[in-house]
């Protein structure tokens, strides 16, 4: 008794040990991925031609997108792989990938000193750090879910689930951190490089953990019985019985869970600093505070998947959510919204700053207006135009900017409200590893999971903020267009029209997991 | 019962999915491309090359899967 007892303890420890290499790693790997898209507003500026803002960020946008767009195939690719020669090696090369192009990001010159090569450079960078993440998460899944044993396999696994939120709050932490240390111009001269630079040191450690770990037993086991597939691909795809729950798994589970962590994480954030104009460190502690205060809950229904089944913990997820956005995001937009404030009688001040542009006849002329409020919020209105020195050249149109630095009750406020949507990320989230590894034998897993779990996330998800952003503009722009008409504004609150992408893609999945999964299958299908 | 409402909506799933691919590319990309300029292009394209051909192509499949009750089993 006492010899079975202290195996039992030793490979509790071993599978502590693989739950913690694969976790760092993929932490890891979503850090690097995350900080390009927290830094997209720095680096348009740095990369993309400068005279024309917006189609610079739309080019980093679209950058963005490509770096999910391309995941997919980093999942056919690195999946397939994983299948035939092992889980460990894959995902070992897929953190390599993802921390030489990270760190490579961080040492290309801008676009005003080596032109369009820059650009270039960071898009191939950028696609290779989407097929790595293609690669990872599905084989560090299934390493976990093929070392732990039935009946737990939601709660070791949701521990790789919590890596992308931390990913991502560690991504807020160090820019801020970075941000913090230095001058806002130097930061935009180089200091926005810096996280980048750091991620070989954090890659270089967990390569050295993952290295010395073993194969996943369930596929060495399989090697051994030689039941290894040749062409994995064919096999998941190719045959009806396979590629039926390859589509379940993506139109019943990832398609609506992907939306939801999207929404939650990343449309919050678009939507804290574009439409409720809340400044950029606000914002972003808003974020933290938000990921910080919910990542456990990736645990706890992780947990209560293995109690209850996954079917039910991630529908209810997706159904709260979809029922819940709209107020959500209107009571967002409200706490921002300084019209519905009272003003400080007297707090008005007006600064005004000329200066002349280098290498040119035109000054620059910005009016600072600061409003402050009762309840602690304060407004700031910067106007900039250029004049001409030139006779007869007509000025630019001024630019206005609004940035809102809401009063302590609000930013609370605003907190939990960000807060209940990263529930709802824990609740469709937490056991989507599980569930998925479920689905499918060993022979195919890898490649199998992965697919589903990138476009369901990578594309559905991914495109959200773009997706969502575009919505929102067409809504305004329509109201614009009536109001220069005469006509009655057809979008009453056209901030909220972006959300119906994910209210629809949620919805129809809700329907099609209602129907169609197993709330009762928890075992491996080999 | 079940599965006669599984293969019932299996009607349902390939007119979603058609009714995407039309409305993505027909009410949405085209307008799009007319327009031009780069605010209108990115999303049209994402519409009509990767949103589109998943949705239809995917969907339609699925529906397909739904009919045959390929899905029966699992019950």
């Amino acid at each position: 008794m006492n010899s079975k007892l202290s195996s039992e303890q030793v490979d509790k420890k071993k599978l502590r040990k693989v739950i913690a290499a694969s976790s760092v790693g993929t932490l890891i790997e979503w850090y690097d991925f995350y900080i390009f898209g927290s830094l997209s507003v720095v680096i348009a500026t740095k990369f993309f031609p400068s005279d024309n803002p917006t189609a610079a960020f739309l080019s980093t946008l679209a950058t963005f997108a490509a770096g999910f767009v391309v995941r997919p195939f980093g999942a056919l690719f690195f999946g397939r792989l994983g299948d035939l020669i092992g889980r460990k090696y894959t995902f070992m090369v897929t953190l390599l990938i993802m921390g030489f192009s990270t760190f490579a990001i961080g040492l290309i010159p801008g676009y005003e000193t080596i032109g369009f090569l820059a650009p270039l450079l960071v898009l191939i960078l950028r696609l290779l750090q989407g097929l790595a993440l293609g690669g990872e998460y599905g084989g560090a899944a299934t390493y976990v879910a093929e070392h732990s044993e039935p009946g737990k396999r939601g709660y070791r696994t949701a521990w790789i689930q919590t890596t992308a939120s931390l990913g991502l709050f560690i991504s807020l932490l160090v820019i801020l951190a970075t941000k913090k240390s230095m001058s806002a111009e130097a930061f935009a001269n180089f200091g926005w490089r810096i996280p980048f630079l750091i991620s070989i040191v954090m890659v270089g450690i967990s390569y050295f953990i993952r290295k010395n770990m073993d194969e996943s037993p369930m596929f060495e086991k399989a090697k051994e019985e030689g039941k290894i597939v040749a062409n994995p691909l064919k096999e998941s795809f190719g045959k009806k019985l396979n590629f039926k729950f390859v589509l379940l798994a993506l139109f019943g589970a990832t398609m609506g869970q992907g939306v939801v962590w999207y929404t939650g994480q990343f449309y919050a954030l678009s939507f804290l600093q574009k439409v409720a104009n809340i400044e950029f460190e606000q914002s972003n502690y808003i974020i933290a505070a938000s990921l910080a205060g919910g990542t456990g809950f990736f645990i706890f229904f992780g947990w209560l998947s293995d109690k209850i089944g996954r079917k039910s913990v991630m529908l209810t997820g997706m159904l709260l959510a979809i029922c819940t956005y709209r107020p959500i995001y209107q009571a967002m937009y409200e706490a921002a919204d300084v019209s519905l404030k009272t003003e400080v009688a007297g707090s008005k001040v007006i600064n005004t700053d000329y200066a002349m542009i280098p290498n040119s006849v035109d000054l620059k002329k910005t009016v600072k207006t600061e409003l402050s409020y009762t309840d602690g919020s304060k407004l700031t209105l910067e106007q900039s135009s250029l004049t001409t020195m030139f006779p007869g050249r007509n000025p630019k149109k001024p630019e206005i900017k609004r940035i809102v630095h809401v009063g302590s009750s609000s930013f609370w406020f605003l907190i939990l409200l960000v807060f209940i949507q990263v529930l709802y990320v824990t609740m469709v989230y937490g056991p989507i590893a599980a569930f998925l590894v479920e689905m499918f034998p060993t022979a195919i897993r890898y490649t199998s999971m992965s697919l589903p779990y990138h476009i369901g996330n990578g594309i559905f998800g991914g495109l959200l903020p773009a997706v969502a952003t575009y919505l929102a503009a067409k809504a305004s722009t329509a109201n614009e267009v009536a109001v220069a008409a005469g006509q009655a504004i057809p979008y009453d609150k056209p901030y909220l029209e972006g959300l119906w992408y994910p209210i629809i893609i949620g919805g129809v999945c809700f329907v099609i997991g209602l129907l169609y999964v197993n709330g009762k299958d928890k075992e491996i299908n080999d | 019962m079940m599965n006669a409402l599984r293969q019932i909506f299996g009607i349902v799933w390939i007119l979603l999915g058609l009714a995407a691919g039309y409305f993505l590319v027909f009410e949405q990309s085209l307008k799009l491309f007319e327009k031009g300029g780069m605010d209108n292009i990115v999303p049209a394209i994402i519409y009509t090359f990767i949103l589109a051909p998943l949705l239809t192509g995917g969907m339609c499949v699925f529906g397909v899967y739904a009919l045959q009750n390929e899905y029966k089993s699992i019950d």
